[in-house]
């Protein structure tokens, strides 16, 4: 359970685990210089195939399978980072960006080696100026030293890098989404397919990579595909960062091999509820999740299928904690707004019912509920993911509007007689 | 023919145009273009939107549609201190909206608006990615986290005393922050100059340059 594959260096080096020099002093490149050195982009390709990454931006989609869509003939091709970590509960790429983005640099190379990718993009959110700031001095340091740019290494690889900064829309990061305005668009997703592997950005092939996910791959061509699938459990394999907030005494962001319970992640990691409350709810895997509770779900296994089998998902595993005096409704009501806020529009479905959900709750919220209430969230709901099922369905083009949903099922599910009972007081108040 | 910006300070047509080479279609180019803008003229101008629309060949019509779709380009008046309390879930739980009532009252401004002397605007924002050092806020888009109501409201005095011509977080978290999301590691000699993201060519600056990099 102490494998630390991605922030061994920050823990090791607090003070310049971000530079050139540290990253160069504890191995650093050494994986680039041996797979332009000895292996082909096909070798390379293969060790992340053989390790079983899965995504790590919420889909969990394996990563060398998603490398595999890439039609043979077409060229350019391009890489893009997805660093537009938004999902509430998330700070987990922050990290990554801030405190050791050589890591990234070296991913981003030996990708982009592999795939046979000359220009990769970063596309970072407006919010995180610092971690950009980072990222590109990492960057302009890897051009001075020949690990970017033309003929790296003597190789005959060439690669450009560009950061390109994101002006605070949740949205884009929905890989097509993030494509829209990164060719300086709306940032409203597209119809798939075509996928972006066969028409990305400027509609070229394109592979689309969370941080975290491309920050990984040094390791892996360092210590082989296959030394990366036997961590873990089979089909959650590897490390992972999982961010925790909320109500827990140890918030912070934490790199666990998968496969713990979520009794140990809350209470172990976590250092348990403050103030010696109990737990009441918590959301496994960013507000997109449906939540769990104690009862039922304190001994799931941290794993991506097994939070899936119990009707939520391991997401972007951001863990948000609530306690005994959390009014479920105030946070149900917190997490909806978002959703109805950072709604593209684009679907009358999701642009309406996010709308229409969160002024119900609103008034459920205040006292101004009405009994019929509860049965009108459900219908709208209802519209936006038919059957209200998990994984949803939807009648939408992205998961956004499925995503606003996921709170109200949770304390419809759960805690039905808190929000019929703030229903009822409201209409005796009123 | 003249260039659209060359009224712009010569160092801004500068940095326009390293903007435009680093892609290869100029379209992509609207976005930083945009925030470049933002600095020459303050926000987000008719004005700015038209030099972005002609510089990258698009319709003045085709980059507002591209501006108001996105919370960070202000096309509205914004103060010299942009102040931004996540009230997301995370940080709800742990009392945003509570230091959000703390800054509207230290600044006389209230959530979503500007004073009358330009010095800050207010509002609040959804995640910010700071959820382990809930509950948090940005100044010019600058991390402060772990703060209290009463820190909150000490951080805005503060501003509104100091001045600071440059914004840094790392300074403004050790003042007025608390417990923040990860050990952050070296402090960072770096910082805004305007309510827009500090990054490279967008008005980011070490303190005593009076400038960008």
């Amino acid at each position: 359970m102490t494998e630390r594959i991605l922030t061994a260096r920050m823990e090791a080096h607090p003070a310049d685990s971000h530079t050139l020099a540290r990253y160069e002093a504890t191995g650093g490149y050494t994986a680039l210089r041996k797979a332009l050195g000895e292996m082909s982009p096909a070798d390379v390709a293969a060790e992340v195939k053989a390790s079983n990454l899965r995504g790590r931006g919420g889909a969990g989609f394996p990563t060398g399978v998603k490398w595999g869509f890439l039609p043979e003939d077409l060229r350019p091709r391009y890489l893009v980072v997805n660093a537009d970590e938004s999902e509430p509960g998330t700070f987990k790429d922050r990290i990554l960006l801030e405190r050791d983005p050589h890591q990234l640099v070296e991913g981003i190379a030996l990708a982009s080696y592999a795939l046979d990718v000359h220009h990769a993009f970063v596309y970072v959110r407006g919010e995180y100026p610092k971690p950009a700031r980072r990222l590109q001095r990492a960057v302009d340091e890897a051009y001075e030293a020949g690990y970017l740019g033309t003929n790296i290494l003597g190789s005959g690889f060439d690669l450009e890098v560009t950061i390109h900064l994101g002006a605070g829309a949740y949205i884009c990061g929905e890989e097509t989404a993030l494509l829209n305005s990164l060719e300086g668009r709306r940032g409203e997703p597209r119809i798939k397919p075509p996928f972006p592997a066969v028409a990305g950005l400027y509609a070229k092939p394109t592979i689309v990579n969370n941080v975290e996910t491309i920050s990984t791959v040094p390791w892996i061509v360092a210590h082989g595909g296959r030394a990366y699938a036997a961590i873990g459990p089979e089909r959650s394999c590897g490390t992972r960062l999982f961010s925790l907030s909320g109500h827990v005494n140890r918030p912070g962001d934490y790199e666990i091999v998968m496969g713990m319970t979520w009794r140990d992640l809350i209470f172990d990691v976590g250092g348990g509820i403050p103030d010696g409350k109990a737990l009441k709810a918590w959301i496994p895997g960013g507000a997109s999740a449906p939540w769990f509770v104690p009862d039922e779900h304190l001994d799931t296994f941290v794993t991506i299928d097994d939070c899936a089998a119990a009707g939520s998902m391991l997401g972007s595993g951001a863990v948000v904690v609530m306690d005994e005096t959390t009014d479920v409704v105030a946070a149900a009501h917190r997490i909806v707004k978002f959703f109805a806020h950072e709604s593209c529009g684009q679907c009358t479905p999701c642009r309406e019912g996010t709308t229409w959900m969160e002024r119900i709750l609103w008034r459920i919220l205040h006292g101004e509920g009405r009994p019929a209430d509860l049965d009108l969230l459900l219908d709208v709901a209802d519209n936006i993911s038919p059957g209200l099922r998990w994984p949803p369905a939807m009648t939408t083009i992205c998961p956004l509007g499925p995503s606003a949903v996921s709170p109200i099922t949770s304390i419809m599910r759960y805690f039905r007689d808190e929000v019929e009972a703030k229903i009822t007081r409201g209409a005796t108040v009123g | 023919m003249s260039s659209p910006i060359a009224h712009w300070d010569p160092e801004y047509q500068r940095r326009a145009a390293t903007i435009v080479e680093r892609y290869p279609d100029v379209r992509s180019a609207v976005m930083p273009l945009l925030y470049l803008a933002s600095l020459h003229h303050g926000h987000v101008t008719e004005e700015a939107m038209e030099e972005v629309a002609a510089l990258t060949g698009l319709t003045a019509a085709q980059v507002q549609s591209v501006a108001s779709f996105y919370t960070m380009y202000k096309r509205e008046r914004v103060g010299r201190y942009l102040v931004s309390v996540c009230t997301s879930i995370s940080c709800f739980l742990r009392g945003a909206d509570e230091v959000l009532a703390a800054v509207e009252g230290a600044t006389g401004v209230v959530d979503g608006e500007t004073d009358d002397e330009g010095l800050f605007t207010v509002e609040h924002v959804e995640c910010i990615g700071a959820c382990g050092g809930a509950p948090a806020l940005q100044v010019n888009y600058e991390f402060v986290e772990g703060v209290t109501p009463a820190k909150a409201a000490e951080l805005c005095r503060w501003l509104r005393d100091a001045r600071p011509e440059v914004v840094l977080g790392d300074e403004m978290q050790l003042l007025f922050g608390g417990r923040p999301s990860f050990d952050p590691g070296a402090p960072e000699p770096e910082g805004a100059i305007a309510p827009v993201p500090a990054f490279g060519p967008y008005g980011s600056a070490r303190p005593g340059t009076g400038g960008g990099r």
